[in-house]
């Protein structure tokens, strides 16, 4: 591939401490924290557990670090690979790594962890102890989450982590707290078993179309991981495993008995449903490919949340503790999108573009965009306003997906980091508001600004965030992936842009109720921010114009995994000019995989 | 030196935005006016030593370009932090820097005392960055980051007092609707690109010259080619610039402190749109289409804010309804094709106008906060120095013989009569347009001065307890500058036909010019008399309305204007009845109500059974942690597996 103009061949970054790899220390590390916790310190020592979790968060950021120092650049897919057996009867692995994505959004996780720790020392008064071992629970399987590669492994993490979050909002939310539990946990788990039927039937399906194609597999393998090696190694052992399975159990073949029943390595089923045969015809039919999209795609779609499976959303968030708003849509929302990216596309690519999927979630996103953003404007509770604001700009983000292209998908992944930063930051000024009002009613706040000039000043950067400011981190995804839409779709393109005169109007309209205006009685005696909420917001705010100024290394860091995922839908994108009629545009410039 | 002219009032917005409140007044006021005055040194360094005394490069242009680097690299598209100055810039950016630092000054005796004196000099000061960013951008994205960024500051500066709720609904009304054409320039952004492989300037211009001219008509609109990049262009220059539709939240903005009115929303800001459109010129010239929409909707503007001024008796809404007209004249120009005619007029506007919103400042600040004009009257014998200057502004706007107003109103009546790019009867109609426009100009600024400055005192019994007292020197003195600029700037552009060389016209030829198809006016162009008539027409219709006014208005000052006029036709209310009600109806009752909490909620509620037997499930999980979960996973995972197995 393109990769080989200057590497031909590379390892990617790794780091051992005996057996242990560096990114299973930064999994792991909460939830040792957590069983550190939860055995040896006392539930009546408040204040130490509290400082204990923040301070064994900040650990776990420090650590992190380190996966974005050794990174390196010019080596295509996974680096800090670890692989061992775990469940070998089907092939189940314990297999972990990252890609640009998915570092990325790593980084985003432990960057929350301490954040969301240190905002709910005032706020969380009963169960402490529970309420911190289940942060640091939550941080690990969020880690765990981007890091599988094992889709067995994925699978399981993506479940078990329900499970605090249902714990979160059912044990310290609000009133309604637990209709909002149990609502959130339903909807979830409807899609999570779609998503397993689906991944059940693609397993069995992979090993016979691994054994009859070898020679398009290992192309498309060699796709996916360009120049990485071990990389390629990995997913090869995955093909192996696959191919033994489709041999007969009682064939001649030494280990055929004893084999695994398939593979679950998900590059290796990327592989395997990404290949083309001749004449560019996929080799699992586009009728199976239909439904096992289908299958992951309501899943996902429930975690995102697409249009109309949002309702969860602003219940959850209203009910939910300020930390679980802020890891809510910080992070998990954007597993639902990543999923999308991780499995869907590469490994369906061709029911993906099929005309009626397209359709059929673009207009659902555009819905969404048009739709979240006007309930938006309806709320009376501050939170509902930024979770139907959740509701259209993760519209936006599905779309700028949807466009199948590099600007597209490039877009789609800065908005997930941006809006986890933006709506985190967001969900989390709004428990500072409440922790002194004890309401999140809009009316009963007005000419906060007077009292709380600071914490306005950073309300009104991430309002402005939100609504999508140049220089501002929000703008560049948007920007970017409204392109890509609007390379693909004009049309779309038109109607998604709608989105910024909405946004303007929801958030400045909130901003103007609650912080402008005269001063009322009940906000006189408001005080503006105390060290420790500094402590968390800065980063965060920090956060949104550094990446709105600067964002080209963050860019650089995705930009390998968002291609290759172009690649392996549209072979011909990246072709020259000539064949591609549609692509004027992009004459000039050479292919943006060639290293310049 | 570009980028020290941008970086200098940015480093001063985050120096007053952060410890400004500790500084106290004066250094406030010092850090304030001097990064700016680092940005006017620069730029007219920058202008003397790069446009008017270099060699012309290789293009024919001169300019001078440096960029910070790359800011946005996705796959193909690349956009960079590379600011320009050429003479479109250079000239924008002396007026911006000389005026800015003049209301700076003003701003710095006029604010005194005010509670957020740090917040309000931090946000001055970053509404330069974000201004000389815009017009410095050698590309379209830069150029929206500062498109944006004056909206945000004229955001945060309409809310300075934001304890008055219409401040407030005032400043939020003003960056929506200012949304509404940002809409449109995103979108030009993204065919633009499309099309030219480029969002740089100088590639754009030159891909759009090498087109060929669209036909004139409604299928060019959606063709997806020049006309629509243009139209949507128009859109934003009809938000930012307060333009027929999008001209409600300017006069709304008023609620902002008056060095704000004067700096954002008369000299600087609103002519973005101007701007912009002299930026893409040569887009523009492609689309016949493009210029008439352009034309019409400019002198619609003009003509509809000027009669609105007659019924406005608070003074600075006059002035803001004078802007919204005046800005439609110079859109006038553009649609005709006589770019560098509207760039004239931007620059003579920024003075006067500027200055007519200072002297209104000051008549406020010595009226202790009174705006209401049927309180005011015989001011003159109080405020002697802001009435003096406050005359050359009057004059100036009113078209008075020689004054700048005259020369750069002139250009654009003259340019319109026989603009080649425009068909014949519709040219010469917005001439008339323009003609009634400069005439209903002079007739109301006339009643603005008559009934601030002249005949009795109407002020009512307490207010006469505080008597009206004439402003210090801070206030006084920039007054007295710009109202230099404003009776001679016109030197700048005096025409050929009076024996001047209009030296404005040819400095900007080479940036306005690029598609080759300039602004020549074909059919009229060597007829002299018919010029010079036509300038003797507009100075008669000047004197008439200056005239008429004087006479009237001293009879009688308290002249009200119909109904209609006084109601500003009603348009906000028929856009809050047509637009805003249905939305929030709509979201609220139908999107909200019904479907999320009825429909959607219903469904998952009314599944009774199903809710019931989970919910079972659920409660007893809640105590056992995973491992009841863990186990129903496995049991589900085990029956979808043995199904496979044996089932398939």
């Amino acid at each position: 591939m393109s990769f080989g103009n200057v590497l031909l061949s590379a390892e990617p970054a790794k780091f051992f401490l005996g057996p242990i790899g560096i990114l299973s220390i930064v999994m792991w590390l909460p939830l040792v924290g957590g069983l550190i916790l939860a055995f040896f310190i006392d539930k009546r020592k408040t204040d130490l557990i509290r400082q204990f979790t923040t301070a064994w968060m900040g650990l776990s950021f420090l650590v992190s670090l380190p996966l974005a120092l050794m990174w390196k650049g010019d080596v295509a897919g996974l680096q800090f690979i670890e692989s061992y057996a775990w469940i070998p009867s089907i092939g189940a692995k314990y297999q972990v790594g990252v890609d640009g994505m998915a570092l990325s959004l790593v980084l985003l996780t432990t960057l929350f962890g301490p954040i969301v720790a240190l905002c709910s020392w005032s706020y969380i008064e009963k169960r402490c102890k529970e309420y911190y071992v289940l942060l640091l629970v939550m941080q690990s399987f969020m880690v765990a989450v981007f890091s599988s590669v094992d889709l067995f492994m994925f699978y399981v993490v993506f479940e078990v982590m329900l499970v605090p979050m249902y714990l979160l909002i059912g044990i310290w939310g609000g009133e309604r707290r637990l209709y909002a539990a149990i609502k959130f946990f339903l909807f979830t788990l409807v899609g999570s078993v779609m998503m397993l039927l689906a991944m059940v039937q693609f397993y069995f399906t992979a090993p016979g179309v691994a054994v009859n194609h070898q020679k398009e597999v290992r192309q498309a393998a060699q796709v996916i991981a360009g120049n990485n090696a071990e990389m390629l190694r990995l997913i090869e052992d995955g093909l192996e495993t696959a191919r033994l399975a489709a041999i007969p159990r009682d064939a001649d073949v030494i280990g055929a008995d004893e084999a695994p029943l398939g593979t679950f390595n998900i590059f290796s089923l990327q592989a395997i449903g990404s290949a083309r045969g001749a004449g560019n015809t996929p080799l699992i039919p586009l009728s199976l490919q239909l439904w096992l999209f289908a299958g992951f795609a309501i899943a996902l779609a429930i975690k995102v949340p697409m249009f109309p499976f949002h309702t969860w959303l602003p219940d959850a968030h209203v009910e939910a503790p300020t930390a679980g708003s802020a890891i809510l849509a910080g992070i998990l929302l954007k597993i639902g999108t990543y999923g999308f990216l991780r499995f869907n596309f590469p490994m369906f690519p061709d029911a993906a573009q099929d005309p009626r999927v397209v359709k059929i979630f673009g207009t659902l996103a555009i819905i969404g965009i048009i739709y979240g953003s006007m309930v938006a404007l309806a709320q009376k509770d501050m939170k509902k306003v930024i979770a139907y604001s959740s509701v259209a700009h993760m519209g936006t983000l599905m779309l700028s997906m949807f466009a199948f292209n590099p600007n597209g998908i490039n877009g789609a992944v800065l908005q997930m980091l941006s809006h986890g930063v933006t709506s985190g930051a967001l969900f989390i000024m709004i428990g500072v508001l409440y922790e002194r009002r004890h309401t999140r009613e809009i009316s009963e706040y007005g000419g906060v600004v007077e009292r709380m000039p600071a914490f306005a000043t950073l309300f009104a950067i991430a309002t402005m965030a939100s609504v999508g400011l140049p220089l501002l981190n929000g703008f560049v995804g948007e920007f970017v992936g409204l392109r890509g839409v609007f390379e693909a779709n004009i049309g779309w393109a038109f109607l998604a842009t709608t989105g910024i005169i909405l946004g303007a109007a929801y958030m400045l309209w909130l901003y103007q109720r609650v912080f402008l205006g005269p001063v009322t009685a009940k906000n006189a005696g408001l005080e503006d921010l105390k060290p420790r909420e500094w402590a968390y917001l800065l980063p965060l705010v920090a956060l949104m114009i550094i990446l709105g100024v600067y964002p080209k290394p963050l860019v650089k860091l995705i930009n390998g995994s968002t291609e290759t995922i172009v690649r392996q839908m549209r072979p011909g994108y990246f072709a020259p000019a000539e064949t591609k009629g549609e692509k004027v545009a992009e004459t000039s410039v050479p292919a943006p995989g060639v290293k310049k | 030196m570009l980028k020290a002219m941008i970086l200098a009032p940015l480093v001063g917005a985050i120096l007053l935005g952060t410890v400004g409140k500790r500084l106290g007044e004066r250094l406030v006021g010092l850090i304030a006016c001097l990064t700016v005055a680092v940005s006017a040194v620069c730029a007219y360094g920058a202008f003397y030593t790069k446009l008017l005394h270099a060699p012309v490069t290789g293009e024919g242009v001169r300019r001078v370009t440096e960029t910070f680097g790359t800011w946005i690299q996705a796959g193909t598209f690349t956009a960079d932090f590379g600011l320009t100055l050429d003479p479109l810039s250079g000239v924008m950016v002396l007026f911006i820097t000389g005026v800015g630092l003049l209301i700076h000054i003003f701003a710095t005796a006029y604010m005194h005392q005010d509670g957020g004196y740090a917040r309000f000099f931090a946000c001055m000061n970053l509404f330069m960055f974000a201004m000389l960013t815009l017009v410095l951008a050698d590309n379209f994205l830069l150029m929206f980051v500062g498109w944006e960024g004056v909206g945000v500051c004229s955001y945060l500066l309409i809310g300075h007092y934001f304890t008055r709720d219409e401040a407030a609904a005032a400043a939020k009304k003003a960056f929506v609707y200012n949304r509404i054409g940002d809409f449109g320039v995103v979108l030009a952004v993204f065919l633009i690109f499309m099309k030219a492989g480029s969002i740089n300037f100088a590639k754009v211009a030159e891909w759009a010259a090498a087109q060929p001219i669209e036909t004139l008509g409604l299928a060019a609109v959606t063709a997806g080619g020049l006309t629509t990049i243009a139209l949507l262009l128009f859109l934003g220059a009809t938000g930012k610039s307060a333009q027929i539709p999008l001209f409600v939240w300017l006069p709304d903005a008023m609620a902002g402190p008056t060095p704000v009115s004067a700096l954002i929303h008369a000299a600087t800001m609103v002519t973005a749109g101007v701007y912009m459109l002299s930026r893409t010129s040569a887009i523009f010239v492609k689309s016949p289409t493009a210029l008439v929409v352009v034309a019409i909707v400019g002198a619609t503007t003009a003509l509809i804010a000027a009669t609105i001024a007659f019924g406005q008796n608070d003074i600075k809404k006059v002035l803001a309804y004078s802007t919204i007209s005046q800005l439609g004249l110079m859109f006038m120009a553009c649609g005709a094709g006589a770019f560098s005619a509207a760039m004239f007029h931007v620059t003579t506007h920024a003075f006067f106008k500027a200055l007519l919103f200072l002297g209104a400042g000051s008549v406020i600040h010595g009226m202790h906060e009174e705006q209401d004009m049927r309180k005011m009257g015989g001011l003159k014998k109080y405020m002697p120095l802001t009435r003096l200057t406050m005359i050359a502004g009057w004059l100036a706007i009113s078209g008075f013989p020689l004054l700048s107003g005259f020369f750069s109103k002139d250009e654009i009546l003259w340019r319109t009569f026989g603009s080649s790019l425009l068909p014949v009867t519709l040219a010469k109609s917005l001439w008339f347009v323009g003609c009634a426009t400069s005439f209903l100009t002079a007739l109301y600024m006339t009643r603005m001065m008559v009934m601030t400055f002249e005949g009795d005192s109407r002020a009512d019994h307490h207010e006469k307890a505080h008597t009206p007292h004439e402003s210090p020197l801070m206030m006084t003195a920039p007054l007295f500058v710009l109202g230099f600029f404003a009776i001679v700037g016109g030197v700048l552009g005096i025409p050929e036909v009076l024996g001047g060389t209009n030296r404005f016209e040819h400095f900007l030829k080479p940036v306005l010019e690029v598609g080759g198809r300039g602004v020549e006016i074909a059919h009229v162009a060597s007829n002299h008399s018919l010029e010079l008539g036509l300038m003797g027409f507009s100075a008669f219709i000047a004197l008439a309305g200056i005239g008429l006014g004087w006479v009237f208005f001293r009879k009688s000052p308290l002249w009200t204007a119909p109904p209609i006029v006084q109601a500003k036709y009603y348009i906000d209310e028929i856009y809050e009845a047509i637009v805003i009600r249905p939305l929030e109806l709509v979201a609220r009752e139908g999107l909200w109500k019904i479907f999320d909490l009825k429909i959607v909620d219903g469904l998952v509620n009314g599944a009774g059974w199903l809710t019931g037997v989970v919910g079972g499930l659920l409660r007893d999980m809640q105590s056992g942690f995973a491992r009841g979960y863990a186990a129903l996973i496995f049991v589900g995972a085990l029956l979808v597996i043995g199904y496979f197995f044996f089932g398939i």
